[in-house]
């Protein structure tokens, strides 16, 4: 038992860091451009393709770097070239750009790729336990894994706060147009962020590829739940992104963790049903997947505007 | 060094602005007035290419209508917007530094100045600017803007709403930004200050400019008063 929570702990803060990776960058984007940026998952897709293919001639570890940088330039060159120009035309017109964006990435890497997954795996050596609890391994991997998350979101707070362009991204988060008046080139930090926040979902991707799995359906998978992960935490609010990441990340582990089926967990409240009827014999695992979406759906009945939303979506 | 000429302005379909001719000379400190809603801040926003212009606008002898407005700022024109839009969530001292347009060329204006300026600001110089009064953040936009170096400053209303005192404070403030050789574009609701600063006065109405002159002229033109100005 202690071995089961330890773990799912464990993979659950994993899970939720890479969450995290995703709904930074679709929130700042979001709070900044006022775009809901569609495609978001289809660059975390880019980002572990990317590093498959560079990998072969690099390494893994020139294409942990190099990927997301690639990520982040096609990213930049989409805002630069794409976005920019149907911003003109009003938010609905950027939300439908972006929903077609993401099938046309997605097109495009089954087309490059193939339609099966491809062998994107981290090399022999990472996949040594680092540790062994209870007779159950904990890879290096893992651990890298959860280092570079930390490293990054260290970074990320030092650009924000403590750097002159991270203090122009927060000025813009509230008055866009004050900082340009003041001289500043507010579309040109619209593609960096734009970019930057690509790039983080374009590493995501790069350690999520070998944890999870690199193929064509791997941004429709993840996707939904980062929008999620998103409105739940509160539509713009980093804090909350970071807090729903984790909350999801933990839920959706440890519902897969728990071996247990309705009729149990009703069992445990002393209340009986037939142990063999449809319903009793739906475990939590089954339940996993939905968990983030039925959170959802409670957060916009209970607290529409999310853990530490503003506004109301 | 700022001739507007033939500026028409609009929000969707609704005309704003209809031909509005005026020009400004260096060193000038000009008053725009006008009731509420008659296009006094939109002209200022239209130079700014916050509104998109139509028309011509020459800052130096060069066009700058259909610049964006960094690229106007970087000329040389700062703005105040009648909102104030202080960024809530940086301190008051990094608004102050936001406002430095290239931090390799500092400008004659320094941070610590401001401070040693408003020692209400200096208080409040690591607490986010949100805390702020309203009369304080009429000083920060203000300083702010002045931080990037700016040749003509359009400031609209700044004393919108606030106490008698910090109104004068306020008129002081802009006479030694005008001292200091800054050319000043004003839009003022009330006469007494705009009467004492400017040189000269416009008075707008109905989106076109529909007086021009010193203020000495317009105390003496009743007419102009009674039509364009009193409620
Ligand atoms: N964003 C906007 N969309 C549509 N109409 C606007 C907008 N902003 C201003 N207007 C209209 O344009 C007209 C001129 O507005 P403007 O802000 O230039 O007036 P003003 O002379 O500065 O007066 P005041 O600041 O006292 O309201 C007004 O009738 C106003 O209702
Ligand atoms: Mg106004």
């Amino acid at each position: 038992m202690l071995e089961i929570i330890l773990f799912s702990l464990l993979n659950g803060i994993l899970y939720g860091l890479l969450l995290f990776m995703l709904s930074s960058g679709l929130t700042l984007i979001f709070s900044m451009m006022g775009v809901l940026n569609f495609a978001h998952a289809s660059f975390y897709m880019l980002g572990a393709y990317f590093a498959y293919t560079l990998g072969m001639h690099t390494g893994f570890w020139p294409a942990l770097i190099l990927a997301p940088i690639l990520v982040g330039v096609v990213g930049s060159l989409v805002e630069r070239f794409g976005l920019r120009r149907v911003h003109a035309n009003g938010h609905v017109a950027e939300l439908l750009f972006t929903f077609g964006l993401a099938y046309v990435i997605d097109e495009l890497v089954q087309l490059t790729w193939g339609t099966v997954a491809v062998p994107y795996r981290e090399p022999d050596y990472l996949r040594e336990p680092l540790f062994t609890l209870f007779g159950t391994d904990y890879s290096i991997f893992r651990g890298v894994v959860i280092l570079i998350s930390i490293l990054m979101f260290i970074a990320l707070w030092y650009l924000l706060k403590k750097t002159r362009v991270g203090m122009m991204i927060r000025a813009a988060l509230t008055h866009g147009a004050m900082v340009g008046h003041l001289g500043h080139n507010v579309p040109r930090l619209f593609m960096l962020v734009f970019g930057f926040g690509c790039a983080l979902a374009g590493l995501a991707g790069v350690i999520g590829g070998p944890l999870l799995a690199t193929e064509p359906g791997m941004a429709a998978t993840l996707g939904p739940i980062v929008f999620v992960v998103v409105v739940v935490g509160g539509m713009g609010s980093l804090p909350g992104a970071f807090y729903a990441s984790l909350l999801i990340g933990l839920l959706q582990t440890f519902f897969v963790a728990i071996d247990a089926s309705v009729a149990d967990i009703l069992g445990i409240f002393g209340l009986q049903i037939d142990p063999y009827g449809e319903v009793a014999r739906i475990t939590l695992a089954n339940l996993a997947p939905m968990t983030p979406f039925i959170l959802l759906v409670l957060m916009l009945i209970f607290r529409p505007r999310g853990l530490m939303g503003e506004l109301e979506p | 060094m700022l001739e507007v000429k033939d500026l028409h302005a609009y929000y969707g379909k609704s005309h704003i602005l209809n031909g509005v001719n005026f020009h400004l000379e260096e060193g000038e400190v000009v008053s725009l007035l006008g009731r509420n809603g008659v296009g006094r801040s939109t002209t200022v926003k239209s130079i700014m290419g916050e509104v998109p212009p139509q028309g011509s606008i020459r800052f130096r002898g060069k066009e700058i209508a259909g610049l964006p407005s960094h690229a106007i700022a970087r000329r040389g024109l700062g703005y105040v917007p009648e909102d104030r839009d202080i960024f809530p969530t940086l301190t008051v001292r990094q608004n102050l530094e936001l406002g430095i347009k290239n931090p390799r060329k500092p400008g004659k204006w320094k941070v610590q100045q401001m401070l040693d300026m408003f020692p209400n600001l200096a208080r409040r110089a690591d607490s986010p600017a949100g805390v702020l009064s309203g009369g304080e953040k009429q000083m920060l936009t203000m300083c702010r803007t002045l931080m990037g170096d700016p040749e003509l400053m359009m400031i609209d209303e700044p004393t919108e709403g606030l106490a008698p005192l910090i109104v004068k404070q306020i008129g002081e403030l802009i006479s030694d930004i005008a001292n200091a050789g800054v050319s000043i574009l004003l839009v003022e609701q009330k006469l007494s200050i705009a009467m004492d600063i400017s040189h000269r006065v416009l008075v707008m109405g109905h989106g076109q400019i529909v007086f021009e002159g010193t203020p000495e002229e317009l105390r003496a033109d009743d007419a102009i008063r009674k039509e364009w100005l009193e409620v």
